[in-house]
């Protein structure tokens, strides 16, 4: 795998991989020394033309745990505030010697340009670009399901996790909210698609994208029918994006408050779920609009182990991506010493 | 990856059939051959640390992991005290190869439950197939090192081929197997890869009259 841009066109086995790679990520993680020696000596640069706190934060933090040496560049007070192009920016990238850059741009596709134009020669991971994809969001959301509805993990956490190898074959997720300009939508519905899992986009008509019925999934208007009558085994919220709402949050819809009562998440639509059902969130939430804090706080409510997974699941990308010479495909380890020496 | 279950074995139980001149696989050590040399080594465990106390084995995958179990009954039935420790040591991410072979996959660490996940005051005795050019082994103590602090470390395996990269050695080796560098030694298990257990060459002979290259 030399670069991770889209969900879309991953295929199964990939997909698998990097979620039985997160899995053994996620174990070291709860070690007393959680830092692994494996990428010592490569570069990762966390190249980010949107503010983004948390990806950054969670991507920083999975490099460093590999050993690797981060580098940050925010678009704010740098070259590109006087006027940098993107493909100056990666030149001056490449001069550096970065291994690895992690992208994330305001324009869908600047992820896909900056892989495959020639500027350089580093891995791209794709940290979200505009409304098009979020791979690692998709692949840590899948990571959690597979961790709470497929196997069990010891309660400590150190346990063997017995999900690792299996998909997500015959589970029902609904994705609740904004799928418009959502690339987390995006991205979950073709990896969770890939995996066999069966996905419905539940929003209001005016926040669903021209072309939704090309992608592999259904579409539902109505939030309390799909919930009582399709019993989803997980449904996941998404933000409503304010910043994207032009003229305030009334575009939409006609007002917070309706949204809220149709397509929010509450204790009370809770309560239709089936007793194994997890409620996830890509954070940040708005409190009482999207979700309420009963929902957002309840035992079934997995948005904290999210964050947690995100680390483990950008781990096993970063390492997927960076190990291994070029042009290669994975060896499995089911090799005798006398082959793993070999070389 | 060879399919190592496909390799032919027509000599079993150790009888070697040993022809200088062909690549034929032939098996140095048959289903007999491993289980005595595994009780033997069973037995030198106890005598070296006087007893089993406190004794965790560690396999490395792929095989080590069932040498380890394998190992570990028949110290439970040489030692009632043995607490049947075992588990699995994945080193591929401490590995220093990583960059010039395909991307690995990345295996388990299970320590044993009744560990509560650390190692520290332990006799560690790591259990692997072959021992080669010592760089698995290098990894495993890395490894080692970030899970705790073991009093002892040890090392058995099954078949020790020589050509060591590193200043490693083992305390417990089933059989020293004198090889080219160009042969190709398998250790092939019932449990992993069907079929009956064995250790078999191939490749390139050794061939005295050219000398090894």
């Amino acid at each position: 795998m030399k670069h991770l841009l889209t969900t879309q066109g991953l295929s199964k086995d990939d997909a698998i991989l990097l979620l039985d790679t997160s899995a053994q990520m996620a174990a070291t993680q709860s070690r007393e020394n959680k830092k692994l020696p494996t990428l010592r000596g490569r570069t990762v640069v966390n190249l980010f033309y949107e503010d983004s706190t948390r990806t950054r934060i969670s991507f920083e933090t999975a490099a460093k745990r590999l050993s690797a040496d981060v580098i940050n560049f925010s678009a704010k007070g740098s070259s590109v505030s006087k006027g940098e192009s993107l493909k100056d920016t990666a030149l001056t990238l490449h001069a550096m010697g970065a291994d690895a850059v992690v992208v994330r741009h305001s324009a869908s596709g600047a992820a896909h340009q900056l892989a495959h134009a020639g500027w350089l020669d580093a891995g791209v991971l794709n940290a979200g670009d505009g409304m098009h994809q979020h791979p690692t969001q998709a692949l840590l959301d899948a990571f959690t399901i597979r961790r709470h509805l497929v196997g069990r993990v010891g309660d400590d956490g150190r346990g063997v996790d017995t999900s690792v190898g299996a998909d997500l074959a015959g589970l029902r997720i609904a994705i609740v909210g904004d799928v418009l300009h959502s690339r987390v939508a995006r991205s979950n519905v073709y990896l969770l698609h890939t995996l066999g899992a069966e996905v419905t986009l539940v929003a209001p008509p005016t926040l669903v994208p021209v072309g939704v019925e090309t992608w592999p999934c259904r579409v539902s208007y109505h939030l309390d029918e799909t919930l009582e009558q399709w019993q989803p085994d997980a449904v996941m919220m998404l933000r409503v994006q304010r910043e994207r709402m032009s003229g305030g949050s009334g575009s939409f819809f006609p007002s917070p408050m309706e949204y809220s009562r149709k397509f929010g998440f509450d204790a009370r639509r809770l309560a239709v779920l089936p007793d194994h059902a997890i409620v996830m969130h890509p954070g940040p939430m708005n409190r009482g609009l999207e979700i309420s804090a009963a929902a957002a706080d309840h035992p079934r409510s997995v948005i904290v182990e999210q964050v947690a997974n995100g680390v483990a699941v950008r781990m096993a990308a970063l390492y997927l991506l960076l190990s291994g010479d070029d042009s290669t495909n994975t060896q499995q380890t089911s090799t005798s010493t006398d082959e793993r020496t070999a070389l | 990856m060879p399919e190592s279950g496909s390799t032919p074995s027509d000599t079993p139980g150790g009888a070697l059939g040993e022809s200088p001149g062909t690549d034929a696989a032939r098996t140095v050590l048959g289903e007999a051959d491993i289980a005595r040399a595994l009780t033997r080594i069973a037995h030198e465990i106890v005598e070296r640390n006087k007893g089993a106390a406190d004794l965790l084995l560690l396999g490395i995958p792929t095989r080590g992991v069932q040498l380890a179990r394998r190992l570990a009954e028949r110290l439970a039935q040489i030692e009632p005290a043995f607490s049947g420790d075992h588990g699995t040591l994945d080193v591929t991410m401490y590995r220093d190869d990583l960059r010039r072979q395909p991307t690995r996959a990345v295996g388990q660490t299970v320590l044993p439950g009744s560990l509560d996940g650390t190692i520290d005051d332990k006799v560690v005795v790591l259990v692997d197939d072959v021992l080669f050019s010592g760089r698995t082994i290098r990894a495993a103590l890395d490894a080692l090192n970030d899970l705790g602090r073991p009093r002892v470390v040890q090392l058995a395996a099954l078949v020790d081929r020589g050509h060591r990269e590193l200043p490693i050695r083992a305390d417990y080796v089933g059989k020293n197997l004198p090889t080219s560098r160009s042969e190709r030694v398998k250790v092939r298990l019932a449990d992993v890869d069907g079929g009956v257990d064995a250790v078999v060459i191939s490749g390139a002979p050794i061939n005295h009259e050219r000398g090894d290259r």
